[in-house]
């Protein structure tokens, strides 16, 4: 187990004072200037070398991303754009930072800022977190009035401003470029890309998009030094990691664990257990909704990282786990992240918008057992047509969960369709 | 049916929120005000008693010189700006899997039992109204309701009358969650940050 000497988060539960004064007593805003002086290429060398990878979901090495920013400007300022639109089904993490160590999300927009030679951060919150914006606000307040943050921000020279954005209720602008076009103030609607918004981003600016965790991550790893972040989990998925656990387990939580930590491990130390113990197991959702379900004989010994869970043909995607004992209509559950996709599509590529209605007719009809055998191969067969014909990811994320219920748990399906023409037959 | 009602009734915004709207178009670059037409409908719709009539819609985009269809666009693609006067307390009740897991159904029942409303209802009294959302982001402190601003967490169909009854009666209840625990720790509380650490 992780020591907490370790843990980032040392405010997770909102124990302590989440202010300023409080955040320093941890440690934050201790001397950034000494990390500003590493200079743009120090940080995103010891980025790289620490090994994070982005903690949105896609897992993409943040150092790396950072480095394709413009080193020198055509003209055109760069943004950073901190990705708070947090609403990945299961997750809840970027929440407890924003509520309970803003400063820390504040710092690493500076240092992250700074490295990628950004005028500015615009942190794109959710419509709903309205106490976090609140807190986030009052935080944002304070850093500049100590001189962290605004004309020669913590005392390195570098000006730097942060500003928050509130979004209004959509799952869709967690996608980066669609998050670009709300941040714009249109519908949002995803951008093809190229271009890349490290090219044409917010107001046609080089802009990179980052997850609240991987932004508020960065000073830390930076102070205590690269090689103890890549010290921690295991090559190519390290450091640590907040996970959130919900469902049926007896303590649901949010903790903090190194990567690679076995789910099970995980679960029973954390979490207190799944309801009516291991063996009472079904499945898990390992990384958010959009990542496909492992029935109870994978988690017995998977770990919880990038690679393994890509390995058993899932993903570590946000680190939400939702946990399903054997009480669990499976098949239901399945149908209600379809029609979370089926509301959140933004309507724009047609193999989505209709094709998420579809699906989630077919899984309802599935749930009842009103269907025949053959239509389960037919709904793969459309989910494939789905996935990967999309301008952005959420045509993927709607099909995965129901291939990984095909996958794992065909005979349930099966055997509602069977048991209802009998009942009907009666 | 059109998408908004027109009131017949002006709006504008009060002095206090015309000095509220500027800051928020100033956090975007020169020329660039089209950014603050989220914060300012929100602006608009907490003066309005939580919607936005036609009439706000087109006040926003005057406001901003922003094409009132642009505007439109906006106010009806995200969920949370209400194009229909809602009740005094407007209940998000979520309905995505880590909350159906923990029995948002039951939720659900006690808003049609006690308060006799269904998705998209008002109650009688106009006191509450209730809109079924998808994940709203608490989810190891499921099931949630957002009530206003406010989300209540680790709610049963127990706790979640009592709440119900307080609002009816004018008092409101503490937010977070309705069962002994701090935040998203465990319950019986934390199983880390147990060490005593500089500052903690």
């Amino acid at each position: 187990m992780l020591k907490d000497q370790d843990r980032i988060f040392t405010n997770l539960y909102g124990i302590h004072d989440w202010k300023l004064a409080g955040a320093k007593s941890r440690g934050v805003w201790d001397n950034t200037k000494a990390l500003i002086e590493m200079g743009q290429d120090g940080i995103i060398d010891a980025m790289k070398e620490s090994g994070l990878r982005g903690r949105g979901g896609a897992g993409f090495p943040t150092g790396l991303k950072w480095s394709f920013m413009p080193k020198e400007s055509d003209g055109r300022p760069s943004y950073l754009v901190v990705n708070a639109d947090e609403s990945e089904p299961g997750t809840c993490k970027d929440r407890e930072i924003m509520r309970f160590d803003p400063h820390r999300l504040l710092e690493g927009c500076l240092v992250a800022g700074f490295a990628m030679r950004a005028v500015a951060a615009y942190i794109y919150i959710r419509g709903e977190f309205v106490q976090e914006a609140i807190n986030l606000e009052i935080a944002i307040q304070e850093a500049y009035d100590d001189g962290l943050i605004g004309k020669n921000a913590s005392g390195s020279g570098y000006d730097f401003d942060i500003y928050l954005h509130r979004g209004a209720g959509a799952y869709i602008c967690g996608e980066e470029t669609a998050l670009i076009e709300s941040l714009e103030g249109n519908k949002g609607q995803p951008r093809l890309k190229p271009p890349f918004p490290a090219n044409v981003g917010v107001w046609g600016c080089p802009s990179t998009v980052n997850n609240v965790e991987s932004i508020a991550v960065a000073p830390e790893i930076l102070r205590r030094g690269e090689g103890w972040f890549s010290g921690l989990g295991r090559p190519n998925n390290t450091g640590t990691k907040l996970f959130c656990i919900s469902g049926h387990v007896n303590k649901p939580c949010n903790v903090e664990e190194e990567m690679g930590i076995p789910l099970k491990e995980l679960i029973e130390k954390h979490a207190g257990g799944v309801r009516g113990g291991w063996d009472n197991l079904l499945a898990v959702i390992p990384g958010g909704s959009s990542v496909p379900l492992l029935p109870k004989d994978i988690c017995d010994d998977i770990l919880m990282d990038f690679d393994s869970l890509r390995d058993a043909q899932s993903g570590l995607g946000t680190a939400a786990v939702i946990v399903m004992d054997k009480s669990t209509d499976v098949i239901r559950a399945i149908e209600r992240l379809s029609h979370f996709y089926k509301h959140e599509s933004c309507g724009q590529c047609t193999p989505c918008r209709e094709g998420t209605g579809w699906m989630w007719r077919v899984m309802q009809r599935l749930v009842s057992g009103d269907a025949e055998v053959e239509e389960i191969d037919m709904l793969i067969n459309v989910s494939k047509r789905i996935e990967g014909h999309t301008i952005c990811a959420l045509g993927d994320a709607a099909a995965w969960p129901i291939q990984g219920l095909v996958r794992h748990f065909r005979p349930v399906i099966e055997e509602r369709i069977k048991s209802r023409k009998a009942s009907k037959a009666a | 049916m059109s998408q908004v009602i027109e009131t017949g009734k002006a709006f504008e915004f009060t002095a206090e929120n015309v000095e509220k709207a500027k800051k928020f178009i100033a956090r975007y670059p020169d020329g660039r005000q089209q950014s603050a037409v989220m914060p300012l409908l929100d602006l608009a719709q907490r003066q309005n008693e939580n919607w936005l009539s036609k009439e706000a819609i087109e006040y926003v985009g005057n406001f901003l010189d922003v094409p009132y269809m642009r505007v439109l666009e906006v106010a009806t693609f995200y969920t949370m700006y209400n194009l229909k006067p809602v009740g005094k307390y407007f209940l998000q009740l979520c309905r995505t899997t880590p909350c159906w897991l923990r029995g948002s159904d039951d939720l659900e029942a006690v808003c049609k039992n006690k308060l006799g409303i269904t998705n998209g209802e008002t109650s009688e009294d106009g006191m509450f109204s209730l809109l079924e959302v998808e994940c709203l982001g608490a989810c190891v402190n499921a099931p949630v309701v957002q009530i206003n601003d406010d989300f209540y967490e680790d709610l049963n169909g127990e706790n979640f009358e009592a709440v119900l009854d307080k609002l009816a009666s004018g008092d409101v209840p503490p937010k977070g969650p309705q069962i002994d625990r701090i935040n998203s720790a465990p319950e019986g509380g934390p199983t880390t940050l147990l060490e005593k650490t500089e500052g903690a």
